[in-house]
Parts: C-alpha cells; sequence; structure tokens
C-alpha cells in the first residue's frame, strides 16, 4: 500500500511483440442490473478505451449479448475476453477480428429540407450512398444509412458541406460466420 | 393423486415463516452455518441488528472499532477455517469503509461475504442521508455483488452469495439491502444454491493435458515445483505431498502457499519471489520444468517476465482459466481443482529422485545461511533483529502457532523465517499488500481457531492503521499474542529509499506513541522489549500466556530486508545485499 513502485525495464512486453487491430467482442450474459458496469471496468482497469458498445437480445431468450469494439493486441483482447467470461453472469465470450464477422453500423443525418430542393447534389449522395429517407417535415429530413464505418464517414463527409443538423451513429452489431454454441454451454452447465 | 402427494410431501418439506426481511437475513446466514459475524452498527441496517440482539445466543456479532477491522477480522477468519467470512456494515461511509477489506479479499481469493444496508428503494438516486452507490463502488473489487431492493429476493440471492464466495476460486460478495426490504414482510423458506446457470466454477482439464504434464515432469531432469494459495484453498495439502514424494521435486512456495507444506519437509526449499529465497529464485532459471501448482505468476514472484524461467517448459495447475497464460506463457495447463487434478496425476508420474538438483538448492541455501540468514536470526550485533524475534517464536511454540502478519519489512521477515507443520497457518495481505491487515486479521483467526495459538506480527507502521481494534481484544478477552516489531520507521519504503532514492527519507520516520502504555489503556497483558537477554523469556511469556498479549519489540532502526529482487529486475539478479 505505502511502497514505492520503480520500473526499470519491465514493461508490457507481449503487447509489443503484436500488432493492434480491430476485434470484436461478443458478450453472452444474463440480463442483470450492474453487468455493464462489471464488463465495461474490465476495459477501464486496463486502460482500454471501448471504440463501440452494442447491447441488445440475442437468439437465446432472456440472454444479452453485448458487442464491444476495440483496438487493442490480439494478445490483450484474449486476457480482456477471458476476464469478462470469468464474470458470474456472463456465459460466454468471445473474440473475432473483422474477417470472421459480417458487421455493420447504423447511422441517422438529419438535414433542412430546404436543402433537399435547393441543393441538387443532395439527392445524388442520397441515391449514390444507398440510404433511405426516414421522415420528411416542413423544417428537415432524416437520412438512414446501414453499412460498414467507412461507408458512413464517406456520407458524412459528402454531406457535412450543406449542413448537417444532427449526426447520430450506432455501435457496431456482428454475427460471425463461425457458429457460437451458446445453447449448449448453457446446457452443460446446467448438468455440471 | 401422484403429483398431489408430491406437491403436499415438498410443502411439508419447504416449510414457510412469515417474517421480516431482516430476520430472513439471520435464517440465511444460520442456514449457511455462520455463527460469528464482525460488523458495525448504522441507521439503513439497524432492523438487522436488531434481529440480532433476538438471535444473539446463536449468532455471535462481534463489534469492530471500525469496518475495516470487520472486514480483515472476516478474513483471518475465513483463511485459517476455510469457511466463508462475513461482514456487516451500514450504508454510506460504513459501506465505503469496507472497500479495502473487499479488495484484499478479492487479490487474495478469500471467501467473504459483506451484507451492508442501503437507504430506502423510494430514495435510491436523491443523495439521501448516508447514501452512496457501494455496488458500484464495489464492482472492481468482488466476485459478484447485488442490491435487494424486494423482501422476496432475500433468501435466492444471500443463498447465491454463499455459493459465489466459497466455490470455485473463492472470492469477496457484496449484498447491498435497502432499508424497506428489511423491514418488509416475506413467506420465509430457504434453498441453498448449488448452481448459477452462467457460472463454471471448477473447469475440467483439457483431454489430454494430465498425460502431457506428465509425460514433461516424468522427462525433465532438473524440475522444480512452484505452488501457491490454490493448494490451501484446495485443501490439496495431501496431495502435494504426495507429488512432491513421489517424484522428488524440489518444491518452493509463494507467500500465500506458505504452510501448504511442512517448512521441515526435506524437499521443500523455501520461498520465491522479491523476498524469497536465493536458491528458488535463481534457480527459476535453470530448472528445465517449472510446475506452478494454484499460484498466479504475480509480478512479485516472477520480476521481468523478459527473462522469467525462459529456459523453462512450463506446466500450470489451475482453476480459474483466466490466469492461464495472464502472465507467463504456458506450455501445458491443468485446469481444475488443485485436490482432483493432484490425485488424477499421481499414478501416471514416475518415482523418482533428483539429488544432484536438490543438492543445487542445498548449495544456495548454505549460501544464504551464511551470509544472510545466520545474522538475522542469531545475530551477534548490538540491535535486535527481526529475524530473531520469529526464531523465538518458532522455538516457543513448537512451529504450531498461527502466525498473523500484516504489511512490510517485519511481513518478509516473518514468512522467511516462520515455521509451520500445519496448512492455514500463515495470513497475511500477499496481494494488495494492505497496511492495518494483521491485528484485526489475527482476532478473526484467533475466533476461527481458539484451539491454536495466534500470533500477529505487525509492525509500528501498519499497527497504528487499525490499532482501535485492540478495543474488540479488551472487550471479548480475545487471547490474540500481538507482537510489535518497532524501528520507528516505516521500514520498507525506507529501505527503497536507501537503495534507490539516495536516501531522501521522505516521511518514513515514525515517531511513535508509548505502545505498551496504549495496550495498558485497553488493559491488555503487555511488555517492552530492548535487550537481547530479555527476549527469550518475554516471548516465553506471552506464549504461555492464556490473555491477550502485547510484546513490544523495539528492533534495529535501519536494517534491510535480503535477498532482494530490485522490482522489474529479473530472478537471476536476486541480490544477498
Amino acid at each position: 500500500m505505502k511502497e514505492n513502485h520503480i520500473q526499470f525495464h519491465q514493461d508490457i512486453s507481449v503487447q509489443n511483440i503484436m500488432e493492434k487491430q480491430w476485434y470484436t467482442i461478443s458478450v453472452y450474459s444474463e440480463n442483470h442490473v450492474g453487468l455493464l458496469n462489471r464488463i465495461s471496468g474490465i476495459f477501464l482497469k486496463r486502460h482500454i478505451n471501448i471504440e463501440s458498445l452494442n447491447v441488445s437480445k440475442s437468439e437465446i431468450d432472456g440472454v444479452s449479448k453485448f458487442t464491444i469494439v476495440v483496438y487493442v493486441t490480439k494478445e490483450w483482447t484474449r486476457k480482456i475476453v477471458g476476464q469478462i467470461e470469468k464474470q458470474i453472469e456472463v456465459i460466454k465470450a468471445y473474440y473475432h477480428t473483422d474477417d470472421e464477422t459480417i458487421y455493420q453500423e447504423s447511422a441517422l443525418f438529419k438535414i433542412a429540407s430546404h436543402l433537399l430542393f435547393d441543393e441538387r447534389q443532395i439527392q445524388n449522395i442520397i441515391k449514390e450512398s444507398n440510404s433511405q429517407i426516414v421522415t420528411v417535415s416542413r423544417e428537415f429530413f432524416v437520412l438512414a444509412k446501414t453499412g460498414r464505418r467507412h461507408e458512413i464517414d464517406e456520407m458524412h463527409e459528402a454531406l457535412e458541406p450543406y449542413g448537417i443538423m444532427q449526426f447520430v451513429r450506432s455501435g457496431r452489431i456482428a454475427v460471425t460466420k463461425a457458429t457460437m454454441p451458446i445453447s449448449e454451454i448453457l446446457q452443460e452447465f446446467q448438468e455440471n | 393423486m401422484e403429483t398431489l402427494k408430491a406437491q403436499k410431501k415438498d410443502s411439508q418439506k419447504k416449510k414457510t415463516m412469515r417474517i421480516s426481511g431482516a430476520e430472513a437475513i439471520i435464517h440465511c446466514l444460520l442456514a449457511e452455518g455462520v455463527d460469528l459475524i464482525y460488523g458495525y452498527p448504522g441507521g439503513a441496517i439497524m432492523p438487522v441488528y436488531d434481529e440480532l440482539y433476538k438471535f444473539q445466543d446463536r449468532l455471535t456479532h462481534i463489534l469492530s472499532r471500525h469496518e475495516q477491522g470487520a472486514t480483515h477480522a472476516a478474513q483471518g477468519y475465513a483463511r485459517v477455517t476455510g469457511r466463508v467470512g462475513v461482514a456487516m456494515a451500514t450504508s454510506g461511509p460504513g459501506a465505503t469503509n469496507l472497500v479495502t477489506g473487499l479488495a484484499d479479499a478479492q487479490i487474495d481469493s478469500t471467501p467473504m461475504v459483506c451484507i451492508t444496508g442501503q437507504v430506502p428503494r423510494h430514495l435510491l438516486g436523491s443523495d439521501a442521508f448516508q447514501e452512496t452507490d457501494i455496488v458500484g463502488i464495489s464492482t472492481p473489487v468482488t466476485k459478484w455483488n447485488y442490491q435487494i431492493t424486494r423482501v422476496e429476493e432475500i433468501p435466492e440471492i444471500m443463498a447465491k452469495a454463499f455459493y459465489i464466495a466459497r466455490s470455485g476460486r473463492p472470492g469477496p460478495v457484496l449484498v447491498d439491502i435497502t432499508k424497506n426490504a428489511q423491514f418488509d414482510e416475506l413467506d420465509f423458506v430457504y434453498e441453498k444454491c448449488t448452481k448459477v446457470r452462467s457460472y463454471k466454477p471448477v473447469p475440467k482439464p483439457e483431454a489430454g493435458s494430465l498425460e502431457k504434464a506428465a509425460e514433461l515432469i516424468n522427462n525433465a531432469k532438473k524440475p522444480f515445483i512452484v505452488f501457491g494459495q490454490g493448494v490451501i484453498l484446495g485443501e490439496a495439502e495431501a496431495e502435494l505431498k504426495a507429488f512432491v514424494e513421489k517424484t522428488g521435486i524440489p518444491a518452493a512456495w509463494t507467500i500465500l502457499g506458505l504452510s501448504a507444506m511442512d517448512t521441515d519437509h526435506p524437499l521443500n526449499v523455501g520461498m520465491v519471489g522479491m523476498h524469497g529465497n536465493y536458491g528458488p529464485n535463481l534457480l527459476t532459471n535453470e530448472c528445465d520444468v517449472l510446475i506452478a501448482i494454484g499460484m498466479r505468476f504475480d509480478d512479485r514472484v516472477t520480476g521481468n517476465l523478459d527473462t522469467y524461467a525462459k529456459q523453462a517448459k512450463i506446466v500450470h495447475f489451475e482453476i480459474d482459466p483466466a490466469e492461464i497464460n495472464k502472465n507467463v506463457k504456458v506450455d501445458v495447463a491443468v485446469l481444475g481443482d488443485s485436490k482432483e487434478t493432484l490425485k488424477d496425476i499421481l499414478p501416471l508420474l514416475n518415482e523418482n529422485e533428483h539429488k544432484d538438483w536438490k543438492a543445487e538448492f542445498d548449495k544456495k541455501h548454505q549460501i544464504e545461511y551464511d551470509t544472510l540468514i545466520k545474522n538475522d536470526i542469531y545475530p551477534t550485533k548490538e540491535g535486535l533483529t527481526m529475524g530473531e524475534v520469529i526464531e523465538q517464536i518458532n522455538v516457543a511454540s513448537e512451529h504450531k502457532a498461527v502466525m498473523v502478519s500484516d504489511v512490510g519489512q517485519h511481513q518478509m521477515i516473518a514468512c522467511r523465517y516462520a515455521k509451520f507443520k500445519q496448512s492455514k497457518s500463515n495470513i497475511t495481505s500477499g496481494g494488495l499488500g494492505t497496511m492495518g491487515f494483521g491485528l484485526p486479521a489475527a482476532i478473526g483467526a484467533k475466533m476461527g481457531a481458539m484451539d491454536r495459538e495466534v500470533v500477529a506480527i505487525i509492525g509500528d507502521g501498519g499497527y497504528q492503521m487499525t490499532i482501535q481494534e485492540l478495543g474488540v481484544i479488551f472487550q471479548h478477552n480475545v487471547p490474540v499474542k500481538i507482537v510489535v516489531l518497532n524501528n520507528d520507521h516505516l521500514g520498507m519504503v525506507r529501505q527503497w529509499q536507501e537503495l534507490f532514492f539516495d536516501k531522501r527519507y521522505a516521511s518514513t520516520v515514525m515517531t511513535n506513541p508509548d505502545f505498551v502504555k496504549i495496550a495498558e489503556g485497553y488493559h491488555i497483558k503487555s511488555r517492552r522489549v530492548t535487550e537481547r537477554e530479555d527476549l527469550k523469556e518475554a516471548v516465553q511469556e506471552m506464549m504461555a500466556s492464556k490473555d491477550p498479549y502485547f510484546l513490544e519489540v523495539k528492533v534495529e532502526k535501519e536494517d534491510n530486508v535480503f535477498p532482494m529482487i530490485p522490482s522489474g529486475a529479473s530472478v537471476s539478479d536476486v541480490r544477498l545485499k
């Protein structure tokens, strides 16, 4: 408690060996108050930023799914997932690279309605970006775009010069190419 | 008809009672076999204290003098008995005072259940008097926690709390109970928890891992065992002994593994780590197979990971999958409860002797003995040493006492020189390094093992962090033996300042009170030793006392603890001076 910690040459050497990259962590858990705090604390303790977070129901009744995106090394991802899995209410956690998942994000753009008529280019952007008009009113219209992060970023860049009244982007949602046998794991836990 | 009968039988079996939540909490504790709890009352937990009053013939509550003391006492009790320790506090400051004990129990895997009162549900989030978000605060330092806001939740959550605290890799659990849930009534029926569907406390070893481990061990020329607290928590002492004796492999321990194996066993080669023994540290980097059992490769054990046992194949027996490859990459992981896995691997192991290899340890021990140990425990210089005090306690206790230590130089000396025949005899704050742990933990240890001598070894710094717990010792006449090794310094920090900060002794010199008078103020028998010639007799007097006893030994002010691996250095760089 009162001891000084001098670091001579000890660093987290494993981290240097491996490259950072994007990982999608999928956590299947019980739906309990406080679990989000417990999971986010695991990242906080290691000073790792969560780039995106989504919580929803999963394919199993009563089981929640966290989808967390981080930009770290494989080594750290593996350790974090180990710590997450250790939590009592977590059934199973997985991590995958972008190649191993099908993933999407969604974004909403709120834009002044007059621009739709004053700026012809906006109609082209809507067409080319494959986005949808969700609503139109006298004052504003709302565009919804689902896709990869870079597609949303490109659309944002294209619209920005005309003025965006509001913008929001969701966390990543992802499904894996490989199977995730949650039902069997739950079954196994029950039997033990 | 059949089902009706079955239903009737079922309802008879589960007899319900209409009682308050507060009373239900007491029945839950009794059903879990709890007969002793530590705590401190206050507004938000008063209904429970009112029930404690009614149930005092069946459930003893010990009033600590600070909530932190209650947690450490519960830890001491848990560590000496292997059962779940229980601490209780009110909301707000009562709850926040538990945090250090929770963190200590979390990092040292101690089974503990803490119960806190909370403001009534309708006041949650209103910044009510003594409201604090203890569930939020305690999340990172608990194995599990939960806030009960409805009385019906009490039996199920309490059962779950005890199950989670003691199963698998044990740890602390906090249950926060709003005051309305304590007052409201429920139809009480208690069922012990035996499973939680999302929680797998004991993993199974991977197929083939035992065979792979056995092959590595059987073919090793210079195998080396390092065991930790996992052996004690898994009650696998006999299995460890059988393993060591059959294979003839030298075995060393981490600080929390101490006492899992007789310290005088010929194959027990001592402690690893920053202030561990010379041989085990040096030879870590010469062994060809390192067998880690129920330990977690803490940085105080490994030093610089880049130069830790790189030449060795590593086998890791471990209950917590998250510990595998966390700090040290292993070649074979044997997941599971050490009692099971050590038993299962035994038939696969060849009988062996490693005489030449063991002789390496003996040689290194001789060097350490000649340069260090001899002068520590049989000093000829003027000032008293911490080591000679521990040695005198060894002699007087015949290696049978429980030793509780605080944190700092005295802790390292106590763990280096204490002798034990029996497991669960060494109680210290390992992972968190909590100064102030010793005195309250000794109270809990004594109350958990009334048939054994309990000696607390404490420094003058840590002693003053929880000195108020002398009140508990006095009030309940808890016959612990308290030894303060007083060097009028925060000795370990001073040692680091001497070695690494050019002797700039920033805030490490202590002007201490008269500790003997303080003990006398609590009517505890006490004595001060300043001369070597009085030491032996004073220790004998202390050990012979049927009552609590306080012994202050004025030791050399500027002694250092060696061997030492400087922080971040390699185990090969262990220094003898």
